[in-house]
């Protein structure tokens, strides 16, 4: 169905829906608001139709309607960031604070059972799904506002500064934000999927 | 000499902003000698290829 030919995509076919469905979880992890998740993909698959003479074929299908999901997503979160104040956002980072200080000693070591052990092959973790399913769930456990900063970051590519200027937060703080989410999140995969070895300093 | 806590720091921060020399050459020494703070600096950059593979769609295995 991947037609290299442009503006020759079957909509019908079983993989479109698929893909709809990927891109479903995509928007509701972005957004944690199902409707809203609905209206993107909508939209975005709308685009994608109207606009499938674009689709020169030479990168995969699910990539090409990922990244029309990924503008919309912004476009989204550009009307509605204005809504959340920033002052929450830098109340909300300062939450998990305490977890992250308690691996370390007073001098900022790490505590002997707290030190990141190696994780076994990552890589080939990527091509499992009981992974991902993991991956989820420890995404879905960040704190929201936590989450917001780090999902514009990562998923949807923005820089730093522009984060900031949506949110009306620092660059410091956006920094701060977005490490206390990376390290939760290693810590979430560290517990939950690749276990623990433990590893000398 | 920084602390496993600095370091962990930077080790996010290289991915939103490019260090500065005398950063990079302190994260070079303390990295020498931790292995901690060196597994902790790989799984930083694992994620950032996670989130990647993630949003291009390419999560789990290939089937398109």
């Amino acid at each position: 169905m991947n037609d290299s030919a442009a503006g020759r995509i079957d909509w019908n076919d079983p993989s479109i829906a698929r893909i709809r469905r990927d891109m479903l979880r995509f928007a509701q992890l972005q957004l944690r608001d199902a409707g809203a998740a609905e209206d993107m993909v909508q939209e975005a698959l709308f685009s994608a139709m109207k606009y499938e003479a674009s689709f020169a074929g030479r990168s995969a299908l699910k990539t090409w309607m990922f990244s029309i999901l990924r503008n919309k997503i912004v476009d989204h979160i550009r009307k509605s960031s204005r809504e959340i104040a920033g002052a929450d956002l830098v109340d909300g980072s300062a939450e998990g604070g305490d977890d992250f200080d308690a691996l370390f000693d007073q001098r900022g070591h790490w505590n002997p059972e707290d030190r990141p052990p190696t994780w076994a092959d990552p890589e080939s973790s990527l091509s499992q799904q009981q992974f991902w399913d993991v991956f989820d769930a420890c995404l879905n456990r960040l704190p929201a506002k936590t989450s917001r900063v780090f999902m514009m970051r990562e998923f949807l590519d923005l820089e730093t500064d522009e984060i900031c200027a949506e949110l009306g937060i620092s660059t410091s703080n956006c920094w701060v934000i977005l490490h206390r989410a990376r390290a939760g999140l290693r810590l979430c995969l560290d517990r939950d999927w690749f276990g623990r070895e433990g590893a000398a300093c | 000499m920084l602390s496993c806590k600095e370091v962990n720091r930077l080790c996010s921060e290289e991915h939103d902003r490019p260090l500065s020399l005398s950063e990079k050459i302190n994260l070079r020494m303390h990295l020498a000698i931790c292995r901690a703070c060196t597994n902790f600096r790989q799984q930083m950059k694992f994620l950032r290829t996670a989130t990647r593979r993630y949003r291009e769609g390419q999560r789990g295995p290939a089937d398109d």
